[in-house]
């Protein structure tokens, strides 16, 4: 028998109305990079939060080293060596970042912090590991990066030696993801034992050594990486045959459909302004993407432009008519549709229905309503034309609460109002954000159609493989600038990751001849 | 009882229905104990006659709602909005100044005089409510805070003006004068009982209000407001006019309450009801807030909470001939409202406690899953 460093056995984790982990076992060895593959909803976060004593398993029993252990919280899970960077950092944005590592674990004599050998052990951990932080930097001022190796060093500090990474390189440019990577493995060789959740199959390919995929809770089976290939892997993930390339005809251009100049915005959190001077055009039968790290000004950038923020100086002309300062009403009604990045805020009205929702953007027409008064048949054969033409998937049909709708139906609704509704110009931000392959693919084929119908499409996007497959041009946006104009049919990863780090910028007179 | 549970899970009203009955049986609970703490040789009896007086004073019952009903929808709508009116006390006594004014100072009709004296309650109301709702709409102020403000400003204004008005004011008797019989609500004729038709004007316009909410445009745009007002924003509605709009309309229905309280007929012939200008902010305002929360808002459930509350409250005062002072059916009054209130507020925590006790089969421990992880 192998010598496994933590063995779940015969996890079963159920939810109201949903079996999260079905009978699943899974075995990490010390010193491996241990994948953890599945769609969103496969539940990969559900094991690993039984696993780091957030959720009680209902069957089955964790071992470590062979001996059965009780995990009934964080707590335990930290005193067994376990430790966990969550997707979403945990971190305090106002204490630096020696208070956030030492945060629950503060070394103190009779209740007054001991801060000078913390602030050692954490310098000697980040010389160590190559893991530069400034102690005394405050988190909110650092970068996404460098919050993640605040999280790292968090796991070292509590001498943690199993490590658990949820989705850790949804937030990093190319680069910073290499060297993550090359982190991790030096983890692994000094015998610390890693758990990677993904579901990017590059990323497992690369630096795991086995993987274990689970399918809606299921375990679909346990693989040792340089035996299996990256369709086998999608296969098993997702139960058939996926095509990761999206195809796209040559098209020609048509007339400039939205055209901004000189864009500026303020910004909320600090002086500057979040949105510095953006010019571009976007034309008819173009997907026009806006790439960057998260946080450089896009969605800042996409508030001004729907309306629902202000500008503080340019011009947008849409169509050739400037709505710059136009209600949000009046930019709809002009031929903008706009798939919001936070579609649980924007997007949808939870709690209203499906056909509620679905008419959220043209309730107010004559189709819809007489004298005030909302034509309830109209609404519900509309709804039913949409959900039978999108494929929308729902309990009820029509009256499906909104907030019960998985969340590749909800943005399929969501898609299905935007494009359904007259417009020239598509704004479609993360449209693909948390949502499964299956629902992935199917996004994408709708947006290259729309660009196809003749349709502009502005997609603003932090997947770099979303952004190369489906633009036929593509903007780099850095701190509020576009800092790069790229052809996706020329240019590669490495040089978009460049210009998304600042690292690499067009002077303006390579912009004008791009432009 | 589990199959019940169920089927009730899956009608959102009946559901709804469900949990207010709870929570109004949690209130009782509570209401009991106090009155058991009180005074526990009577308690029995006395709760008794706290719960089923009501029935034999039933044309009071649904007099002393009338008022309850209207500042309830004052709050109840709002709330759809997402907008918490805490004003209707102030509107619900200026729309009672605006229908007295008419009354004394206006000759009319017999036959129309009482109908303008209404009307011009609520747009008394509808006036004291417009205020914050501008505010809120235009400057965004808070509208918790410049509705309470109203409520002083209203009170004490409308106490100068009737103190100010010989016609209007006795002096002496430290009240209004009373009103003409033309200016009275025609009585339903129940004796001993000022119940007239305020109280069918008052649940019609509780069902004008929910087809309002549910079947027009506005009502579409409201609730979307209320439940998400980014979504809403992003939709294109009008926020800003329909804030001024909402709140308008919930100070016409405090503004009627008002006149409704004002304009009943008396009992007795040859007098009327009257106003004493003390210096106190009217209690069915507030009243109107528990009436508000235990209909969850809705104008239906409005109706039927306001009956609930005004029914304990006839009760109650049928409860002191055992021996308890005013002050504590008051209390228990106040406890069985509130308890039964904000129990509808923990309404989710109610429906969780109920699965638990009733599916012992199921893990112990019932964890809400991060609806965006595990959906």
């Amino acid at each position: 028998m192998e010598n496994y460093i933590i063995e779940m056995l015969n996890i079963t984790k159920e939810f109201p109305g949903i079996t999260a982990n079905d009978d699943i076992t899974l075995c990490l060895r010390k010193g491996e990079i241990h994948a953890l593959l599945g769609e969103n909803g496969a539940g990969k976060s559900t094991l690993m939060s039984v696993l780091f004593g957030l959720y009680q398993a209902e069957k089955g029993e964790i071992r470590k080293n062979g001996m059965v252990v009780k995990i009934n919280n964080p707590n335990d899970a930290n005193d067994l060596g376990i430790g966990m960077v969550h997707q979403h950092f945990k971190l305090i944005d106002i204490f630096t970042v020696l208070e956030n590592i030492i945060l629950g674990v503060e070394p103190n004599k009779m209740g007054f912090l001991q801060k000078k050998e913390a602030r050692e052990k954490v310098i000697k951990l980040s010389k160590q590991y190559g893991l530069e932080v400034n102690p005394d930097a405050l988190i909110e001022k650092i970068s996404v990066g460098m919050q993640q190796r605040v999280e790292i060093l968090k796991m070292l500090y509590r001498e943690n030696d199993i490590l658990i990474f949820d989705e850790p390189t949804a937030v990093l440019t190319p680069q910073e993801i290499d060297e993550l990577m090359e982190i991790m493995r030096e983890f692994a060789r000094e015998g610390k034992s890693i758990l990677f959740i993904t579901h990017k199959l590059n990323e497992i390919m690369a630096v795991a050594d086995r993987c274990t995929v689970l399918r809606k809770g299921k375990l679909m089976g346990d693989v040792a990486i340089k035996d299996t290939t990256k369709e086998e892997l999608s296969k098993m993930m997702v139960g058939r045959d996926v095509n990761f390339k999206v195809h796209k005809k040559t098209k020609e251009l048509g007339d400039v459909v939205l055209s901004v100049k000189n864009i500026k915005v303020s910004s909320k959190i600090h002086s500057n302004n979040a949105v510095k001077n953006v010019s571009f055009d976007v034309r008819a039968g173009e997907i026009l993407c806006l790439a960057g790290i998260d946080g450089n000004g896009q969605t800042e950038f996409v508030s001004a432009l729907t309306g629902l923020e202000k500008t503080s100086s340019g011009i947008i002309t849409l169509c050739g008519r400037d709505i710059t300062k136009a209600t949000i009403r009046t930019r709809s009604i002009s031929g903008m549709s706009h798939i919001p990045e936070d579609r649980h805020k924007y997007g949808l009205v939870l709690d209203y229905s499906l056909e509620e929702n679905l008419v959220l953007q043209r309730y107010w027409r004559p189709e819809f309503q007489h004298f005030g008064f909302i034509k309830s048949n109209a609404v519900r054969s509309y709804a039913e034309k949409l959900i039978k033409q999108y494929d929308v998937r729902s309990g009820q049909g029509p009256i499906t609460p909104m907030r019960s709708m998985s969340g590749g139906n909800q943005q399929k609704a969501i898609l299905a109002r935007e494009i359904d509704k007259e417009h020239e110009l598509l704004i479609a931000v993360q449209p693909t954000r948390g949502l499964d392959i299956g629902a992935i693919e199917y996004i994408h084929k709708q947006l290259v159609a729309r660009r196809d119908a003749g349709k502009a499409v502005l997609l603003i996007s932090l997947e770099l493989e979303e952004v190369m497959n489906l633009s036929d041009r593509i903007l780099v946006m850095y701190e509020g600038e576009i800092v790069g104009e790229l052809d996706a049919k020329t240019t590669t990863v490495q040089e978009l990751g460049l210009y998304m780090s600042g690292a690499k910028r067009s002077t303006a007179k390579e912009n004008e001849n791009a432009g | 009882m589990q199959v019940n549970i169920k089927k009730a899970g899956k009608s959102k009203g009946f559901s709804a229905f469900t949990a207010a009955l709870l929570a109004v049986l949690l209130g009782l609970v509570f209401g009991y104990i106090i009155m058991t703490i009180a005074s526990p040789a009577n308690s029995f009896l006395g709760f008794q006659k706290l719960l089923m007086g009501g029935f034999k004073r039933i044309g009071d019952v649904f007099y002393y709602a009338t008022p309850i009903l209207m500042t309830g929808l004052a709050v109840g709508f709002a709330f759809k909005m997402g907008l918490f009116n805490i004003g209707a006390s102030g509107q619900y006594t200026m729309g009672m100044f605006f229908a007295l004014y008419v009354g004394f100072m206006w000759k009319l009709p017999d036959s129309v005089h009482w109908l303008v004296c209404v009307l011009a309650g609520m747009i008394g109301g509808m006036f004291w409510g417009l205020i914050p709702g501008i505010f809120k709409a235009l400057l965004n102020v808070n509208e918790v805070i410049t509705s309470i403000m109203f409520n002083y400003i209203g009170m004490y204004l409308v106490d100068m003006l009737i103190q100010g008005n010989a016609t209007m004011y006795i002096s002496s008797k430290t009240r209004t004068s009373y009103l003409p019989a033309s200016a009275q609500m025609p009585s339903l004729g129940i004796t001993n009982s000022s119940v007239n038709i305020s109280i069918f004007i008052a649940i019609t316009a509780a069902l004008i209000l929910f087809v309002v909410l549910n079947k027009t445009t506005f009502g579409y745009e409201l609730k979307a407001t209320g439940f998400n007002k980014y979504a809403s924003a992003y939709a294109g509605m009008n926020g800003k006019r329909n804030i001024i709009l909402t709140m308008a309309i919930a100070g016409a229905m405090a503004g009627l309450g008002g006149a409704f309280a004002i304009l009943a007929p008396s009992t007795i012939a040859g007098s009327s009801m009257t106003y004493e200008p003390v210096s106190v902010i009217a209690a069915n305002g507030f009243n109107g807030i528990a009436v508000a929360l235990l209909g969850n808002s809705s104008p239906i459930g409005i109706i039927f909470s306001a009956l609930f509350v005004s029914h304990i409250q006839r009760g109650g005062t049928l409860a002191s001939l055992y021996g308890y002072k005013p002050e504590i059916i008051d209390v228990v009054i106040a406890v069985i409202i509130y308890f039964s209130a904000f129990a509808m507020l923990m309404n989710a925590m109610v429906g969780n406690l109920i699965k638990k006790l009733f599916s012992k089969n199921q893990s112990e421990k019932i964890l809400p899953a991060d609806p965006k992880e595990e959906a």
